[in-house]
C-alpha cells in the first residue's frame, strides 16, 4: 500500500460507511488520483459517511489538496458527512480553509455564443443600437460646437493645436505613401480599357476625376481613421479606464467640450487639407505611370488642366469634411463610452475603426448618389 | 512542516538601486529568513516598491546583489533567473489579473506553462486555489465583474497556483476597506503556515505590520539607505532612530526609547 507510487483504495466499512486511503506521492503531474475513478466507485458504493485516510502519503502539493476539495465538495453535495484522518498538518488547514466559504452559486452573466453574434436580429438590433448612439453623440458635439461659437465653451485652444499637429503634418508621410500609389492604379486600370482605343492620353482626365473627386479623399479617410480614429478611442479609452473622465466631469466640465470637441475640430482642419494634398500626390502618381506609356509630361499636364474644375475639387472636399464628422464621431463615441480594462479600450479601437469606415462608405455612395442626382 | 531554525532564503548584499545617476537607495544589507514574514516599510516615495521590483528581477541593480538561497540572481543567466523566478508567487499593486481572461484561465495559466498536469487536473486545482480564497464558484467571473477585494484575493489565487516558496505582494491592503484587508492579512498568515512559503509584503498599513509581519526592514527617503532592521514591534518600542518610532506609531510623540530587554543588534 504505502510504496511510492501514489493512488487511492476505496473500501467499504461495516457500518456503511466508506474508508478511503491515500497513499504515495501526490504531485503535479504523478496523476495520482482521478477524481472521476473514485466518483464512480463512490456512486456505486453509496455510503452513509466518508473517512478520509492519509497515514500512507508521501509527499504532496495542491494535487492533493485539490483531490481532497473535490471529495469534501461531493460529500456536501449528497449531504454525507465527511471526515479526515492522519492528514499532514498543513493540508488539513488548507482544506479548512478552502471550504470555509460556500461556494459561489450564481452562475456569471450569460455570455452569447458566437452563433448568436451571427443571429441577423442581433446584427439589425446592435447596428441600429450603434447608429442611435452615434446620432445622440453627434447632438451632443453640435451642442457643444454652439457653446464654442457663443464663447462659453471650455474646450482649450492648446489642445485643439496639438490634435492638429497629430492629425496633419504627422500623418503626411503615411498620406504621401498611399496617394501617389493610388493615382498610380487609377493610371493603369484606365490606361488598360483607353488603349484598346488608342485614347490612352484620356488616362489624365480619368485619374484627375478619380482623384479629385473619389480616391483621394475616400484613400485619406481611410488612413486617418484607422490612424487618428483609433488612437482617439485609445486615448479617450485609457481616460475612461483612469478615471480621468470622472475627474473631468465631476469638475463641471464637460468631457464633450474639452475632449471631443479639440480632437473633432482638429480632424476638420486637417482632412481637407490632406485631401488637397492627396490630390496633388494623386495625380503626380498617374503622370508617372502616363509617363511610362509613351505619354509626354506636357500632354498630361494639359490634359490633367482640361479635366480640373473647380466643382472635382468641392465634391472631395464637403466629403472630406463629412468623412472627418464620421471619422470623429466613431472614434470618440466608442472610446468615451468604452469599459474599464485593458481589453475594453482594445475593442473600442476595434470598434472605432470598423465602425468609422463603415460609416465613410455609407456616406460615400450616399453623397455620390446626390451630387448625381443634382449632376454637380 | 517544522519550523526550522533560522536560514537566510533571501538576502540582500550592498544593494544599490539608481535610475541612471539618481540613486534611490545605497548598501542596503539584510537577510529574509526562510518562513518570515517579511515588510518592507518607509514612507512614500522612498522606493520599498523599487526595492521590490529588483527582487523580481524587473529592475537591475547598479550595484550589489541579491541571492535567493544562497545563489546570485543578478548573476545568474536568463535559464536560472527563470527557474527561480518560477519558485515565486507575485501579486501587483492593482491585481495585474488579466482582464481578457476569466479568473479560472487567469489562474491556469502559469499551471498551463509550467506543470504537465492534464485539463481535468488544472481545473481541480484552479477550483481549490480559487477556494482556497474563497472565490469557489467565481471561476466564470472576467477581473472587471468582481470587487477591488475579491480581485486582490483573485490576484493571489493566481499567485499560489503553483506552490510557490515565495510570496511577494505588494501594497496587498491597498484600496480595501479595514475588514477585508484584516480577511486578507489571515489569508497570508494561515497560507504561510501551512505551506511554509516566505513571505515579502510591501506596505504601511501599520495594522497589518503588527499583525503579521515576524521582520521588517526601514527605508529612510532623506538618507537614502535602511536604517532599521527587526521585529516591527520591537522596532516601534526599542528603535533608537526616532523616524522608524514615529513611522510605526503614526506620527504620535515617538518619545525617547524604552531600554530594550536585550539588544539584539542591528543584524
Amino acid at each position: 500500500m504505502s510504496d511510492s507510487s501514489a493512488g487511492f483504495q476505496l473500501v467499504q466499512q461495516s457500518d456503511h460507511s466508506a474508508l478511503l486511503t491515500l497513499s504515495g506521492d501526490w504531485l503535479q503531474g504523478s496523476r495520482a488520483g482521478s477524481f472521476a475513478a473514485l466518483s464512480q466507485q463512490l456512486h456505486q458504493a453509496t455510503p452513509e459517511s466518508l473517512v478520509v485516510d492519509g497515514a500512507g502519503l508521501g509527499q504532496w502539493d495542491s494535487t492533493l489538496a485539490a483531490f481532497l476539495l473535490r471529495c469534501h465538495n461531493h460529500c456536501r453535495q449528497e449531504g454525507i458527512p465527511f471526515t479526515t484522518r492522519n492528514l499532514p498538518a498543513g493540508t488539513d488547514k488548507l482544506l479548512r480553509l478552502a471550504t470555509a466559504v460556500e461556494p459561489h452559486r450564481q452562475t456569471a452573466e450569460p455570455r452569447g455564443s458566437w452563433l448568436a453574434a451571427l443571429n441577423p436580429l442581433t446584427v439589425i438590433a446592435r447596428s441600429t443600437d450603434l447608429i442611435r448612439e452615434s446620432l445622440a453623440f453627434t447632438g451632443e458635439l453640435s451642442i457643444a460646437l454652439a457653446r464654442l461659437v457663443v464663447g462659453k465653451s471650455n474646450t482649450r485652444f492648446e489642445d485643439f493645436r496639438h490634435f492638429c499637429y497629430q492629425a496633419g503634418p504627422e500623418a503626411l508621410g503615411i498620406i504621401s505613401l498611399t496617394s501617389v500609389l493610388v493615382g498610380m492604379i487609377l493610371a493603369y486600370l484606365g490606361a488598360v480599357q483607353l488603349q484598346q482605343f488608342g485614347a490612352e492620353v484620356y488616362v489624365a482626365n480619368l485619374v484627375t476625376i478619380g482623384i479629385l473627386r473619389e480616391m483621394g479623399v475616400l484613400m485619406t479617410a481611410v488612413v486617418m481613421a484607422g490612424r487618428t480614429g483609433a488612437a482617439y478611442a485609445a486615448q479617450l479609452g485609457t481616460m475612461q479606464t483612469n478615471e480621468e473622465i470622472d475627474a473631468i466631469t465631476t469638475m463641471g466640465i464637460s468631457p464633450m467640450e474639452f475632449l471631443v470637441l479639440p480632437r473633432f475640430l482638429a480632424l476638420l482642419v486637417a482632412m481637407p487639407l490632406l485631401t488637397l494634398y492627396a490630390d496633388l500626390l494623386g495625380i503626380v502618381g498617374g503622370g508617372i505611370v502616363a509617363g511610362g506609356m509613351g505619354i509626354t509630361p506636357l500632354q498630361y499636364i494639359s490634359q490633367t488642366e482640361q479635366a480640373l474644375a473647380i466643382h472635382h475639387l468641392a465634391v472631395g472636399l464637403i466629403k472630406a469634411v463629412v468623412f472627418a464628422l464620421l471619422i470623429a464621431v466613431a472614434g470618440c463615441r466608442a472610446g468615451i463610452n468604452s469599459g474599464r480594462s485593458s481589453a475594453a479600450v482594445g475593442q473600442a479601437a476595434t470598434e472605432a475603426v470598423v465602425t468609422a469606415i463603415v460609416y465613410l462608405i455609407v456616406a460615400d455612395a450616399g453623397i455620390n448618389i446626390i451630387f448625381q442626382q443634382i449632376r454637380f | 512542516m517544522t519550523t526550522p531554525a533560522p536560514e537566510a532564503h533571501i538576502s540582500i548584499r550592498d544593494l544599490t538601486m539608481a535610475y541612471g545617476s539618481f540613486v534611490i537607495q545605497r548598501d542596503l544589507c539584510f537577510d529574509i529568513n526562510r518562513g518570515d514574514i517579511f515588510v518592507i516599510m518607509g514612507g512614500s516615495g522612498c522606493g520599498k516598491s523599487t526595492l521590490l521590483r529588483h527582487m523580481l528581477g524587473l529592475l537591475a541593480p547598479a550595484a550589489g546583489d541579491i541571492l535567493y538561497s544562497g545563489q546570485s540572481f543578478t548573476l545568474a543567466d536568463e535559464q536560472a533567473q527563470h527557474a527561480m523566478r518560477r519558485r515565486w508567487g507575485i501579486t501587483y499593486q492593482s491585481g495585474g489579473m488579466f482582464s481578457a481572461m476569466t479568473l479560472a484561465e487567469n489562474v491556469a495559466l502559469p499551471l498551463q506553462l509550467y506543470t504537465p498536469c492534464s485539463r481535468g487536473e488544472i481545473a481541480d486545482i484552479v477550483a481549490y486555489k480559487l477556494a482556497l480564497v474563497g472565490l469557489a464558484g467565481y471561476q466564470q467571473y472576467y477581473p472587471a465583474e468582481i470587487s477591488g477585494g475579491m480581485l486582490k484575493r483573485a490576484a493571489l489565487a493566481r499567485a499560489i497556483a503553483l506552490d510557490p516558496e515565495i510570496l511577494f505582494f505588494d501594497e496587498p491592503s491597498a484600496g480595501l476597506d479595514p475588514i477585508s484587508s484584516r480577511l486578507l492579512d489571515d489569508l497570508i498568515l494561515e497560507l504561510k503556515e501551512s505551506t511554509g512559503a516566505t513571505v515579502v509584503l510591501v506596505t504601511h498599513e501599520l495594522p497589518s505590520i503588527f499583525a503579521i509581519a515576524t521582520n521588517a526592514v526601514y527605508l529612510d527617503a532623506a538618507s537614502r539607505t535602511m536604517i532599521a532592521y527587526g521585529s516591527p514591534t520591537e522596532l516601534r518600542d526599542h528603535s533608537d532612530q526616532a523616524v522608524v518610532r514615529q513611522f510605526l506609531t503614526r506620527g504620535s510623540n515617538p518619545g525617547e526609547p524604552t531600554e530594550p530587554a536585550a539588544r539584539s543588534g542591528n543584524e
